[in-house]
């Protein structure tokens, strides 16, 4: 199995970030925020020669404008990266998918996410998150991106497809591949694809036996509109969508809240104090920490805030950098917990917005609630170093804490 | 006095954020698919006119109309 946080092979380093960005730049990767600010006070939109031509809107204005422009963006590919291979039918519906096709892929995956749903999986969420503490409490000490936030997202999502949660290790080896590695590397993506493609065909396969009453199974009876089953394709791209895109992003959401509240004693006190807080402070991590940056693909000539933009290059559509955004957000580089006026992105804009968002949010609610409950003082440990992914999504991998008051 | 408030949540543009039911339970339902809509005709009942903005404030697609008689 390779190693989640092992790094991409090298691109030159940056010196010019507004004509040459890069996302996998380990100062990028480390803390992206400056480099966002500097750039956005140069130019709404930005332009790199890497990825083979890629813009990146800086201001909160040009990702809104990009998001609702399907007529000049593809979302044919969402990942940026070095090479552009042909695109696949059925890739990854809905999140691959442009209108008309569009619309009907994501109703179907709408229903078995709304808050109502989410109420259903949150007793087994609550579960998962205690048994993970009690494997490392008496410690007093946890890497809580290994230990903690990592197992909470990718088993959720296995319950809720279905599948073995103790395969989780696999499915996180797959994403590291497919997210990661994969900007750099096409074999490995390829291989990683393939692998996952393949272990839900069986469960496909399994399931027209046996039939159950999970996810993977809602998928496979579920009609188009000419009342006909869906494609196999379909199914099973649509259930590479989910697993790949509910895992690393809420691990990584979920660990970044908690990276702000170790080293930020005060709005843990709060938190623990107003609990009924919690649900905007998720938002307001949610803006502060987004963990999804998406893609595009210009498939038309068209402007972006006044900026032109020219088809063949790829747009790397950062919600992050949207949401720190000061025109928008006062204060945008503070962590405000109580926040009150909150428009942030970090689920998306328009008909991609996030169908897993409602789960991503119990999950980070349950997660940090059951944490505080626990585990209400804790610090970063001074003997390790906070590493964070690379690339599409940001979140820490590797977070040693250490329990209890300093002293 | 203030004005009655009145609530709508354009269809065009909601996207299902469920922002507005999440901060306003008592003004906003959603659907099956997730997609928000205005309880009953829309009116705000007093006393929570300030949910009715602030669910306003937080919609991400500017989706929720507030209309003041």
């Amino acid at each position: 199995m390779s190693d989640p946080v092992s790094t991409m092979p090298g691109h030159p380093p940056v010196t010019d970030w507004l004509h040459d960005f890069d996302h996998t730049d380990p100062r990028w990767t480390e803390n992206p925020f400056p480099i966002w600010d500097e750039l956005r006070a140069q130019s709404p939109v930005v332009h790199t020669e890497r990825f083979l031509g890629c813009y990146l809107p800086t201001t909160y204005q040009a990702v809104k404008e990009i998001a609702y422009d399907t007529e000049h963006f593809s979302s044919r590919r969402v990942l940026v990266r070095d090479e552009r291979p042909e695109v696949k039918r059925n890739a990854a519906p809905p999140i691959t998918s442009d209108p008309p096709e569009h619309k009907p892929a994501k109703q179907l995956l709408l229903p078995p996410f709304t808050p109502d749903a989410m109420k259903k999986l949150e007793p087994r969420v609550r579960a998962i998150c205690n048994e993970l503490i009690d494997g490392f409490l008496a410690d007093g000490k946890c890497d809580a991106a290994a230990q903690y936030t990592k197992y909470i997202p990718v088993r959720a999502i296995a319950h809720m497809l279905g599948i073995p949660e103790a395969d989780s290790d696999r499915f996180i080896t797959w994403i590291h591949q497919i997210l990661e590695l994969g900007i750099k590397d096409e074999s490995i993506l390829i291989q990683a694809v393939q692998e996952m493609t393949a272990y839900f065909a069986d469960h496909i396969e399994r399931r027209k036996q046996h039939p159950t009453d999970d996810l993977i199974s809602t998928l496979m009876n579920a009609r188009d509109k000419d009342g006909q089953p869906l494609e196999d394709a379909h199914v099973l791209g649509s259930l590479r969508l989910l697993l790949v895109a509910g895992i690393d992003t809420t691990w990584s959401a979920i660990g970044a809240s908690l990276w702000h509240l170790a080293r930020t004693p005060s709005d843990r006190a709060r938190l623990i104090a107003e609990p009924g807080l919690m649900p905007v402070a998720i938002e307001e991590f949610l803006r502060a920490y987004s963990p999804v940056t998406m893609a595009r693909e210009v498939i038309g000539e068209t402007t972006v805030s006044g900026c032109p933009v020219k088809p063949g290059n790829m747009v790397l559509l950062s919600f992050p950098a949207a949401n720190r955004d000061p025109a928008v957000f006062p204060d945008a580089d503070k962590v405000v917990i109580d926040r009150k006026e909150n428009r942030h992105v970090a689920f998306g804009l328009g008909i991609h917005r996030c169908v897993g968002s409602n789960l991503a949010r119990m999950e980070m609610t349950v997660a940090i609630e059951e944490w505080l409950k626990r585990i209400p003082d804790f610090r970063l440990d001074p003997a390790g170093k906070v590493k964070w992914s690379e690339g599409t999504v940001r979140g820490p991998r590797y977070l040693p804490f250490l329990f209890g008051d300093e002293n | 006095m203030p004005g009655k408030l009145t609530i709508r949540v354009d269809q065009d543009k909601c996207q299902g954020h469920a922002r507005c039911k999440s901060l306003a339970p008592e003004l906003f339902e959603l659907d099956e698919f997730g997609n928000a809509h205005e309880i009953g005709d829309g009116a705000v009942p007093a006393g929570l006119e300030d949910k009715a903005w602030l669910a306003r404030s937080n919609c991400p697609e500017i989706a929720i109309e507030i209309t003041e008689q």
